[in-house]
């Protein structure tokens, strides 16, 4: 029962030769049913993402070079060399395989350490390859292991929960102050991409009192239209900024669009309501002496920079802890593997034994005419008793040995031994 | 200390503050549970150790340092639990619990003194003291959640979060549970006063002898209902609101050590 995966990654490939070996939906359904249909893996499933193409599988046989033949499989399947294919593709086996997609399930084999969405990706890999039939029982087994690593890192490691983008920092701090920003607002001065990815956040995050100001103010209406959004015009600025909690600026200009006489203006008509102000602009849009006045909070790019930074230094102190969560998956995942096998090799046994037994019986009972129907009876109950005996002590012994590749080693000489078929369970 | 109830409720809360720590330094839903789990217990067996005393002097334990600096703990872990379930906040636990081990500790320090049945009795009278430090352990709660609040607040306006900061609750919701503990304070502290004065009435025939720890009382009331409608104002709202929830919390350690022990004439240790 091995277990093989070949594949490359923004590590070990350029992105242009990532697009050429990306998969999409249709093609990793093909893929699954030429793989199977030539004989090469039995149980296929690929995982495709922008930054990732693998493809996992279980062979057919017990070939010596299974990994190199998924490999010719890969190079022909997207018309591409195989040498240069080659350059740049991982390849693993067994527990280096599970190792691997554990890891990447994990958000630790991505090039933003913790992210989430690989998980999600992982999930959707799998959902279409068992949709489709590609899967058993091995890598069904695998990716359900994989998702419970993804979950379990997530839950219990702080690897993905501090931002380490300056959009996502500056949400996060507001969180610090307000909590949930489903009743918080947020006026949004600029509509340029680093608005955007802010205004994407707060989004994902519940606010829904938004207005955005903007000095070419069709770009206030196309931000504001796209995210359910109020546009304030230009000139209302200093009026507008009694209004929020949270306040988001970037735009381009010489001087600072928001003084300190401005926003004590605005504190004065809020009521010193706490006010948050995420400066991205560069030269800075608000004045350096606003963060002295009282229940306000300014941050600049600078800051929320030296934040992600630091926060980029924790999440990668998380690695040990999430190592910890996918060795105890994999040894989980071993043993399940391991009891699978044992299961496989000693019901063959058992067959095996059983066949012989009613040969040994013909053979030895046509001699012994002296006996009875009830006597031949009783001899075969015994030796069928016999036969389970002889299975029973095994399995509990195989069960009790610690290291699982000897394990796996000892059920192939037992096959080679008893001349046992090598059928897959 | 060598009741099996308090030696157990000792280990209880001991291991409810190192999950609480764990928790905060390395967040984790084992020592999140885990935590949560154990103050119960501790609570649970602390009830219990205070349960045995009452019903040896027929009467809330408050008539020596002993029950009533247990009761105070009791009833502080046991606010600071509602809190959690109402606010869904763990980070405060670290803070909290080491008052309540404290207290405890030093209500357990040394032997209880003999036994003996208090001078004043009955269910009033019961309500009376078990609401009035109710009221101070809701208050001690509201200034640990003020002290947490300036900490975050100055690490916040200082952009030096490190990585405790942001796990401790928003300040909104720091705000919004002070403001709730103080609101418990204030309603436990009004009714216990008002069965306090209706007990005095039934004893002596009037409601006010002027004795100092009333006096005391009536102006820790006075300051927290002040809080509680200064802490929503312009001025005050956000930090300056949680200084003046700490100084407050004054007169309640002056009102539990001074006046109880040199000034009240018979509030002695409530």
């Amino acid at each position: 029962m091995e277990i093989v995966l070949i594949g490359l990654n923004h590590r070990t490939a350029t992105v242009e030769l990532r697009e050429r070996v990306a998969f999409s939906v249709e093609q990793a359904c093909e893929a699954a049913d030429q793989l199977r249909s030539r004989g090469i893996l039995e149980e296929t499933l690929v995982l495709s993402t922008c930054n990732r193409s693998e493809l996992y599988g279980v062979p057919r046989e017990l070939a010596t070079d299974s990994t190199g033949a998924v490999e010719l499989f890969l190079a022909s399947f997207h018309q591409l060399p195989a040498a240069e294919l080659n350059r740049s593709l991982y390849r693993h086996r067994d527990r280096g395989a599970v190792h691997h997609l554990f890891r990447v399930a994990a958000g630790l084999d991505s090039m933003l350490l913790g992210e989430a969405e690989i998980l999600g990706q992982v999930r959707e890999a799998y959902r279409i390859a068992l949709d489709h039939g590609a899967t058993g029982p091995v890598l069904n087994r695998m990716f359900q292991g994989a998702l419970e690593v993804g979950k379990r890192v997530r839950n219990e490691t702080e690897i993905g929960t501090r931002p380490v983008s300056v959009a996502f920092a500056g949400v996060k701090l507001a969180e610090r102050i307000f909590g949930r920003m489903d009743n918080h607002r947020a006026l949004i001065v600029g509509a340029g991409a680093t608005s955007e990815q802010v205004v994407r956040h707060l989004c994902d995050r519940g606010i829904k009192q938004l207005r955005v100001l903007n000095r070419t103010e069709e770009h206030a209406v196309d931000l504001a239209g796209r995210f359910g959004g109020e546009v304030i015009p230009w000139e209302n600025l200093t009026a507008a900024l009694e209004w929020p909690d949270l306040i988001v600026t970037s735009v381009s200009s010489a001087e600072p669009i928001l003084t300190r006489a401005a926003i004590e203006r605005a504190m004065a008509r809020r009521g010193n309501r706490a006010l948050l102000m995420i400066d991205l602009g560069v030269p800075r849009n608000v004045a350096a002496g606003v963060a002295d006045l009282y229940n306000t909070y300014l941050y600049n790019i600078d800051d929320l920079t030296e934040i992600v930074e630091q926060n980029k230094k924790a999440r990668e102190s998380e690695i040990p802890r999430a190592e910890v969560i996918i060795e105890e998956q994999i040894e989980k995942f071993m043993h399940w593997q391991a009891g699978v096998e044992t299961g496989a090799v000693l019901g063959d046994l058992r067959m095996k034994l059983t066949a012989e037994r009613e040969v040994f019986l013909r053979e030895r009972l046509s001699s012994m005419s002296s006996l009875s129907e009830r006597d031949r009876a009783q001899v075969a109950a015994l030796l069928e008793e016999f036969v389970d005996r002889v299975v029973l002590n095994p399995v509990e012994r195989l069960r009790g040995i610690p290291e699982l590749r000897r394990k796996l080693q000892n059920l192939e000489s037992l096959r080679d031994f008893f001349h046992l078929d090598r059928e897959k369970p | 200390m060598t009741n099996p109830y308090v030696l157990a409720t000792l280990f209880f809360y001991t291991a409810s503050l190192a999950l609480y720590i764990w928790n905060l330094r390395e967040p984790s839903r084992v020592a999140g549970i885990g935590a949560t789990a154990c103050l119960l217990v501790a609570l649970g067996l602390h009830y219990m150790a205070l349960l045995e005393r009452s019903r040896l002097i027929h009467a809330v334990p408050y008539d020596d340092l002993f029950g009533s600096l247990s009761l105070f703990a009791w009833l502080l872990a046991a606010t600071y639990l509602v809190l959690e379930a109402i606010h869904r906040r763990q980070a405060v636990g670290p803070f909290v619990l080491p008052i309540v081990l404290i207290v405890f500790l030093l209500a357990h320090a040394s032997e209880a003194r003999p036994i003996k049945a208090p001078p004043a009795q009955g269910p009033l009278f019961a309500f009376h003291v078990t609401l009035n430090i109710l009221a101070y352990s809701a208050f001690a709660i509201s200034f640990v959640l003020s002290v947490i609040f300036l900490l975050q607040y100055r690490r916040l306006r200082d952009h030096k979060l490190g990585s405790v900061g942001w796990r401790f609750p928003p300040l909104d919701v720091l705000e919004r549970m002070t403001r709730s503990s103080v609101l418990i304070g204030c309603g436990s502290l009004a009714a216990g006063m008002t069965a306090g004065f209706i007990w005095a009435h039934r004893l002596q025939g009037r409601y006010w002898d002027g004795d100092p720890k009333v006096i005391i009382t009536i102006l820790i009331l006075a300051v927290y209902v002040g809080y509680t409608l200064l802490a929503r104002t312009a001025a005050w709202r956000g930090a300056r609101a949680s200084a003046l929830c700490i100084f407050n919390f004054m007169f309640v350690i002056f009102s539990y050590s001074i006046v109880n022990r040199y000034l009240s004439h018979f509030h002695r240790y409530f």
